[in-house]
């Protein structure tokens, strides 16, 4: 087999590496911008850049195996008659069915209800198989308003206004016309095969003031039951926390850009939005000065991936975390056993991220019947219970480290940053030193 | 025999005394067939959001006055008679049953509606039917700009004129308008009046009230389909 390995008088540009080159010559070719799945690929300040102080003399750890740590969480505790309590403090995410195969959402709610957290719809409605299999169900109001009808949302557990995400905060959908089959088009009222385009703005409110008084409709309709979630992709947090506590959200779901999508411009999930790191402290610090920290819930997402990243992310200040991109990965998403069939499509296991094209081979992204029945949803669903166990188990043990007896008594205090950026945005001190950037040291 | 006069009596609620949390609940509370008062008529809603929102009963709602935002939202079966003028988003995602306006609606009037019939005797603002998803509306006056954007099902009929881009990126409602259209939107053309068309105007104008427009004298616009696919060449149309 011969080697591709180069000799080593060659250099690679840094500006032009081979990526930014096959994009160049791929847009040239195809005359249209890349449209991918995922989430953002670039290195960027993220949880790992934290560490956590765990106790030694003045600190006293609680022993591992004896001694409680608890994980529970309530959401939609300031206004809804019937709140959330869920058992862990990490949900999924929002993803649609058209994006995703009708087996793999089955899967989600099949091990979010195992492990007695929410699961949540996504930009095409509720379907009868996810209701069925998610004990508790978050249903998203989306601009597109597919799917969206008053009978779902009496079904629904809470309700999801979603404003943006953090993969295309400011940008509308588009679901390509190769995942649109015959279920898909009739669910969301349009032709088989076009393009659907989801719009960027609701289409019946604009802005914080309307968005009160669509909160209140809501309730209206619900007969103030249900809490109501807001949802923004991770920009200008610090305004939208506190508009959207002013709208009345009983939680805030934010999404830094690292979260995933199904199909977006990848100049768009690239270079919009903050990230998920500097976007929690901001949240929690807008939501404490109103003193409705803990009133108001926050969900963050985007780039969890492990319980250290969760208890991060409390420790910052939120009530729980959501996965998207890590739940299809747990459920066989870019699985190696796959790659050979990746190849086949022009990827690679570990690489593959067209969610957009509907020919994922292992029938999660895709609404073809053949690849979809792939995709075992019991199996998946215990894969999803699995992994949200590690990640709850992890999250424990980092909180008990640190002498917590329940993971929301984690704190900034509790952590250290490894570099200086990491340091400014999560505005905890660099590892060995007091000093936090940006903030006045004593 | 006391059901049935309690089915055919017209309830009376009066929003300057009675919150209008305590109309809607009981309104709810007819869900399902529930036995209770089928007539009701609403007083001083002074421009109140949220009225007889989320209605799922064979019920007639006659309310006294001007609406703000949202006025029977997301309903099903009943009918809402508004004796004045609604804010944004009237009847916004209904799913069923008839939305009368007897003066102007604001923007969004029918945003996403996916069913029943929606009739406004004065003018609707922008963006009437946007996102529309099988809702039938009927305007007796004209509408404003961007009426019938991104309009994926249902038939919007304009007595009036239309203002500007009607229709734009537009799927597969038919949009019909008597008088002036400013301008059309992306993707948006004029199609043939055939007689199929003035036969369900003709239907439409007739549920509608509507019995002095002639079917003949509108025109009928649709999509082109020319969007429904992406293509780089047709990248400066959206």
């Amino acid at each position: 087999m011969a080697t591709t390995e180069n000799p080593p008088n060659l250099r690679e540009s840094y500006l032009f590496d081979r990526t930014v080159i096959a994009e160049i010559q791929r847009a040239a070719r195809e005359g249209i911008y890349d449209i991918r799945g995922f989430g953002a690929k670039r290195r960027l300040p993220h949880f790992d850049d934290l560490l956590f102080l765990g106790a030694s003399i003045s600190r006293y750890p609680l022993e591992g195996y004896r001694e409680r740590c608890d994980t529970d969480v309530t959401l939609g505790t300031r206004f809804a008659k019937k709140p959330l309590v869920l058992k862990i403090p990490v949900t999924i995410a929002g993803m649609s069915f058209g994006a995703l195969s009708a087996p793999a959402k089955e899967a989600l709610g099949r091990g979010a209800s195992e492990v007695g957290t929410s699961t949540t719809t996504g930009d095409g409605g509720m379907t009868p198989e996810e209701r069925e299999h998610s004990r508790i169900l978050v249903y998203q109001l989306l601009p597109s308003r597919y799917g969206m009808n008053a009978d779902d949302l009496r079904k629904a557990d809470a309700i999801e206004v979603v404003v943006g995400q953090g993969a295309k905060p400011g940008g509308g959908g588009m679901l390509l016309g190769h995942k649109i089959s015959d279920r898909v088009a009739a669910m969301r009222d349009l032709p088989k095969g076009i393009d659907q385009r989801s719009a960027c703005r609701h289409p019946d409110w604009t802005g914080p003031d309307d968005l009160e008084i669509k909160i209140g409709e809501l309730r209206e309709i619900t007969d103030w039951e249900k809490p109501v979630f807001v949802k923004i992709g991770a920009t200008r947090t610090y305004y939208d926390v506190q508009l959207a506590v002013k709208a009345g959200a009983d939680v805030i779901v934010l999404d830094g850009m690292q979260g995933g999508t199904a199909a977006t411009q990848d100049v768009f999930i690239e270079h919009v939005g903050i990230p998920t790191l500097p976007a929690v402290r901001i949240a929690a610090d807008a939501l404490q000065e109103l003193g409705m920290h803990r009133q108001v819930q926050l969900i963050v997402s985007g780039g969890i991936r492990t319980g250290a990243d969760v208890a991060k992310a409390l420790a910052l200040g939120a009530d729980a975390v959501s996965i998207g991109t890590a739940a299809l990965i747990a459920m066989g998403d870019n699985a190696p056993e796959l790659d050979e069939e990746y190849r086949k499509i022009g990827s690679a296991a570990g690489y593959y991220d067209d969610w957009q094209a509907g020919r994922d081979p292992a029938g999660i992204s895709t609404q073809e019947d053949e690849l979809a029945a792939r995709f075992d949803p019991v199996l998946g669903g215990r894969k999803i219970a699995n992994y949200l166990r590690v990640l709850t188990l992890e999250a424990q043990t980092l909180a008990r480290a640190c002498g917590k007896s329940h993971v929301h008594n984690l704190e900034p205090e509790d952590l250290v940053a490894l570099t200086v950026e990491a340091a400014a945005m999560a505005r905890v001190p660099l590892a060995g030193t007091n000093w936090i950037p940006g903030v006045d040291n004593p | 025999m006391a059901e049935a006069a309690t089915e055919t009596a017209v309830e009376v609620v009066d929003l300057a005394s009675t919150r209008l949390r305590e109309l809607n609940q009981r309104l709810h509370d007819l869900s399902g067939g529930a036995p209770g008062p089928r007539r009701w008529r609403v007083l001083n809603p002074n421009g109140a959001h949220a009225v007889a929102c989320g209605l799922d009963a064979d019920v007639e709602v006659e309310i006294e006055g001007h609406v703000g935002y949202y006025c029977a939202g997301m309903n099903k079966l009943a009918t809402v008679r508004v004796h004045g003028n609604a804010g944004p988003g009237l009847a916004e995602n209904l799913s069923s049953g008839t939305v009368v306006v007897d003066g102007n609606a604001s923007q969004s009037a029918a945003a996403t509606a996916r069913g029943g019939l929606v009739v406004i005797r004065g003018d609707a603002a922008a963006r009437c039917g946007i996102s529309m998803k099988g809702v039938d509306i009927v305007v007796r006056g004209s509408v404003g700009h961007l009426s019938g954007f991104m309009a994926q099902t249902g038939r919007l009929v304009v007595c009036g004129d239309a203002g500007e881009a009607l229709g734009d990126s537009v799927y597969e409602a038919r949009l019909y308008v008597r008088g002036e259209v400013a301008s059309l939107g992306a993707d948006c053309v004029e199609k043939e009046l055939g007689d199929e068309h003035r036969t369900e105007l003709g239907e439409l104008l007739l549920q509608a009230g509507i019995d002095d427009v002639d079917p003949g004298d509108f025109h009928r616009y649709g999509s082109a389909r020319q969007l429904y696919n992406f293509h780089v060449d047709h990248a400066g149309e959206y």
